[in-house]
C-alpha cells in the first residue's frame, strides 16, 4: 500500500472547494449561456450596448434561421392574407414574408451524415487495426504503429492544397463520401492508438477460453473482446465524433453546396439581412445539441475510459 | 475421455527453444501433472496440447488422432486458467452454458446440464449472480463448471490453485481430487508446487529448461530421481548431496566419503571423478556408533519431527529426526545413512548412477 492517508477535509475547505467550483463552472459556461440567450434576443437587443442580460424573449432568431424572406413591397401588400400562425406573425412584423426554408436543415444533416459516418468508420477501422496490432505478430508492427502515428505530427490543414487538388482530381470535391473519408484519415490515427491501448488491457485469456469453448477467432473477437472494449469504443467515438462535428477549415475549403456541413454554413446567416446574430445564435445552439446529447448518454463510458488502466481489476 | 499421447514435441520462440523435443503418454482418465518451476516450458507444452499454442515441430494425439493442426475450438479439450477467465460481462450461468452455446445445444438441455453442474460443484445458489464479485474460491468453481459441463475430452489446468489464497487452496486441491475420482477424466494439470504435484498427482512429469528430466509415479520420483535436478525440486527439505571425489566399479556397495564406509545400493555402472551421494533428509539418522561425524548448526523444531541442519565433512545437510532428538547446536554427532534409500549421481551430468535399486524405475523413465 501506498504510505499516503486520505484526510476528510474540514467544513471550511469544502465550502471553500465548493465555491471554486462553482464559479469555475460559471467563467467556463458564460460563453455558452451568452450564445443560447442571444439565440432569443431580437436583433436590436443583441447589439445593445450595453449588453442586455434582461430582455423579452422572441424566436425571431430561430424563425430567421430556418426560413428565407422577402420585404413586403407596395405591390404586394394589397393581394396579402393575414398571417395564419404565429411564425409568419413573427415574419409579418418585421414587414416580410416567408418565401421559402431555409438551408440550415439540410446543412445539419450534412453535418450528421458526415459527422457520424467518418465516426462509425474511423471506430470501425480502428477497432479491428488496433485488435490486430494488439494480438497478432504484425511484421514491422512498431513501424507501422509510428508511421500512423506520424499522420498526426502536423497540423492536418498543413495538407490542405494537395488534398483539395486530390479531391478535384476524384471528383469528392463537396460530396458526402470525400469528406467522410477525409475525416476518417484525420481521426484512424487517434483511434488505432486508443483502441489498442484499451485491448491490451483486456487479457488475451478470455479470448483463449472462448477458443477452448468452441468458438472460432472471429466470434471470440466480437463475442468476448468487443464487449469489454465498449468503455474504449465509446470514449473513442467521442473524440471522434467531437472532431469531424466541429471540424472548420477542411469544411470552407472542400464543401459549399451539396456537401457543406453546419460549421462554414453558420457564418454565412450573418449576410442574410443585415448581421442576424440572433439567427446564428439560434444556429450555433442547436448545432452544439447533438454532441452535448451523446455525450451525456456516453458519459459513464467516458469517465471510466479516460481513467481506464490508472485502476487494476 | 481419452489418451493423450505426445510426440517428439517441441516449441521455439524465435532463438529461444521453450520445449526441447519431448514424448510421454497420458493415460485414459490418469491425473498428469506437469511439474518443473517457472518457465521450464510446462505451460508452453500445455497450451501447445490445447491448441493455444502451434508446435514447432512433433506430434500431439488425443484419442488416436492427430491434433497438431486443429484449432483450439476443435479439439474437444477444457481449459482451466490460472486467473479464470470468467466472461465478465456475463453472470455465472451464462460462463458454464457458453461452450454449450458454440455447440447449438437446444436451451433445455443447455439449463439441465447447466443444473447438474451446478449441483456437483454446490454453486446453485450463485447461478444468477454477476461473476465480478465472485470470491476466489466460488470463481474456481464456476471455471470449473464451464469446463466440466461439456464432458470434454481432456482438462487442461494451468496453475488453477495459483490465484487462490493458501488456506483455501488445500481444501480446493482436495475438492479437485474428489472430482477427478469421480469423472475419471484425463486431466493434464501444470504447477510448480511440489506437493501439489506429489498430493494430486497419478502421474508426475518434472520439466526443466524445456526438457523432460523424469517421467514417473510420485512416489517413484521422490525415491529414485532420475537427475540433480529433480532430487533437488521435489521435497522439502530436498535432497542432500554430499560431494566427494571418487570411484564406484559396477557392482561395488560400498562409497568412502571422508575415509569413512558408506553402504549403497549395488551399482549396475561405475564411474569416477565427482560424484554426488544423494539422500533424503528423513533417512539419515542420529547415532553415535558412526564414525561419519558433522556438526549441528540449527534445529527447527516442526511439532512431530525436528530439522537439524549440519555441516559435514562434505558439505550442508539437513536431516528429519523425532522431535524428542535432543542434538544441542554446536555439538558433533555421528550420522547413519539408510543404505537401501541412498543414491549416486555423476556431479558434471547431473544424472543418477544406476543400480540395483532404482535401475527399474529409471530403465523406463
Amino acid at each position: 500500500m501506498s504510505g499516503f492517508s486520505v484526510n476528510e477535509p474540514s467544513r471550511r475547505m469544502k465550502w471553500f472547494a465548493g465555491i471554486l467550483v462553482v464559479f469555475y463552472a460559471l467563467v467556463t459556461l458564460m460563453p455558452l449561456l451568452w450564445i443560447i440567450a442571444t439565440g432569443f434576443k431580437s436583433p436590436a437587443d443583441s447589439i445593445a450596448y450595453p449588453p442586455k442580460v434582461i430582455f423579452r424573449p422572441t424566436l425571431e432568431g430561430y424563425v430567421n434561421l430556418f426560413t428565407t424572406q422577402t420585404r413586403i413591397t407596395p405591390d404586394m401588400e394589397e393581394g396579402l392574407e393575414p398571417p395564419k400562425n404565429w411564425v409568419e406573425q413573427i415574419v409579418r412584423d418585421k414587414g416580410m414574408v416567408i418565401a421559402g426554408p431555409s438551408r440550415y436543415v439540410q446543412r445539419f444533416m450534412n453535418s450528421v451524415i458526415i459527422g457520424f459516418g467518418s465516426t462509425f468508420l474511423s471506430v470501425f477501422l480502428g477497432t479491428l487495426a488496433a485488435y490486430a496490432f494488439s494480438r497478432f505478430r504484425v511484421p514491422i508492427k512498431d513501424d507501422l504503429l509510428f508511421f500512423i502515428l506520424s499522420t498526426r505530427m502536423m497540423p492536418p490543414i498543413a495538407v490542405a492544397i494537395p488534398i483539395f487538388l486530390m479531391f478535384r482530381q476524384l471528383g469528392l470535391s463537396d460530396t458526402h463520401m470525400g469528406m467522410i473519408l477525409l475525416y476518417t484519415a484525420v481521426n484512424l490515427s487517434l483511434s488505432v492508438w486508443l483502441l489498442k491501448g484499451f485491448i491490451d488491457e483486456i487479457p488475451l485469456e478470455y479470448e483463449e477460453a472462448a477458443l477452448i469453448d468452441g468458438y472460432t477467432r472471429f466470434q471470440a473477437f466480437y463475442k468476448v473482446v468487443l464487449p469489454q472494449a465498449m468503455t474504449g469504443i465509446a470514449s473513442t467515438a467521442i473524440f471522434c465524433l467531437i472532431f469531424a462535428w466541429n471540424e472548420y477549415a477542411f469544411a470552407v475549403l472542400l464543401t459549399s453546396g451539396e456537401a457543406q456541413t453546419a460549421p462554414p454554413f453558420i457564418p454565412t446567416i450573418i449576410g442574410v439581412g443585415g448581421q442576424d446574430w440572433p439567427a446564428v445564435a439560434a444556429g450555433a445552439s442547436i448545432f452544439l445539441l447533438p454532441v452535448m446529447v451523446i455525450t451525456i448518454l456516453l458519459r459513464k463510458h467516458l469517465l471510466r475510459g479516460i481513467t481506464f488502466g490508472a485502476v487494476r481489476k | 475421455m481419452a489418451q493423450i499421447v505426445i510426440r517428439n514435441l517441441r516449441k521455439d520462440f524465435g532463438e529461444f527453444t521453450a520445449v526441447k523435443s519431448s514424448s510421454f503418454t497420458i493415460e485414459d482418465g490418469e491425473f498428469f501433472m506437469l511439474l518443473g518451476p517457472s518457465g521450464c516450458g510446462k505451460t508452453t507444452t500445455l497450451r501447445m496440447i490445447a491448441g493455444l499454442e502451434s508446435p514447432s515441430s512433433g506430434e500431439i494425439f488425443i484419442d488416436g488422432e492427430e491434433v497438431s493442426g486443429k484449432p483450439a475450438s476443435q479439439r474437444d479439450i477444457a481449459f482451466v486458467f490460472q486467473m479464470f477467465a470468467l466472461y465478465p460481462h456475463m453472470n455465472v450461468r451464462n460462463n458454464i452454458a457458453y461452450p454449450l452455446k458454440s455447440q447449438h445445444m437446444p436451451r433445455r438441455q443447455i439449463n439441465a446440464r447447466v443444473a447438474e453442474v451446478s449441483r456437483i460443484l454446490d454453486i446453485q445458489d450463485i447461478l444468477n449472480k454477476p461473476v465480478g464479485g465472485l470470491s476466489g474460491g466460488d470463481r474456481q468453481r464456476v471455471a470449473l463448471g464451464r469446463a466440466i459441463v461439456r464432458d470434454p475430452k481432456a482438462f487442461m489446468m494451468d496453475e488453477p490453485l495459483g490465484a487462490l489464497d493458501a488456506e483455501f487452496r488445500e481444501h480446493m486441491a482436495e475438492e479437485l481430487r474428489a472430482l477427478q475420482d469421480r469423472m475419471h477424466a484425463t486431466t493434464v494439470y501444470v504447477t510448480h508446487d511440489q506437493l501439489e504435484a506429489m498430493q494430486m498427482g497419478d502421474k508426475i512429469v518434472v520439466m526443466n529448461h524445456g526438457s523432460i528430466e523424469q517421467f514417473g509415479v510420485p512416489q517413484d520420483i521422490y525415491d529414485w530421481p532420475a537427475t540433480m535436478f529433480v532430487a533437488d525440486f521435489i521435497g522439502s527439505p530436498a535432497m542432500n548431496f554430499l560431494r566427494f571425489e571418487g570411484e564406484v566399479a559396477p557392482g561395488a556397495d560400498m562409497v568412502h566419503l571422508d575415509g569413512q564406509a558408506i553402504s549403497v545400493p549395488p551399482q549396475r555402472e561405475g564411474a569416477a571423478g565427482k560424484l554426488v551421494l544423494g539422500v533424503r533428509p528423513e533417512h539419515v539418522s542420529l547415532s553415535d556408533a558412526s564414525g561419519y561425524r558433522a556438526g549441528v548448526i540449527a534445529t527447527e523444531y516442526l511439532g512431530t519431527t525436528r530439522i537439524i541442519t549440519l555441516e559435514s565433512p562434505n558439505g550442508m545437510l539437513k536431516v528429519r529426526v523425532p522431535a524428542t532428538s535432543n542434538a544441542q547446536v554446536g555439538e558433533s554427532v555421528g550420522l547413519e545413512f539408510n543404505a537401501r534409500t541412498l543414491t549416486l549421481f555423476d556431479e558434471s551430468s547431473g544424472r543418477a548412477l544406476l543400480s540395483e535399486a532404482n535401475e527399474g524405475v529409471l530403465a523406463n523413465g
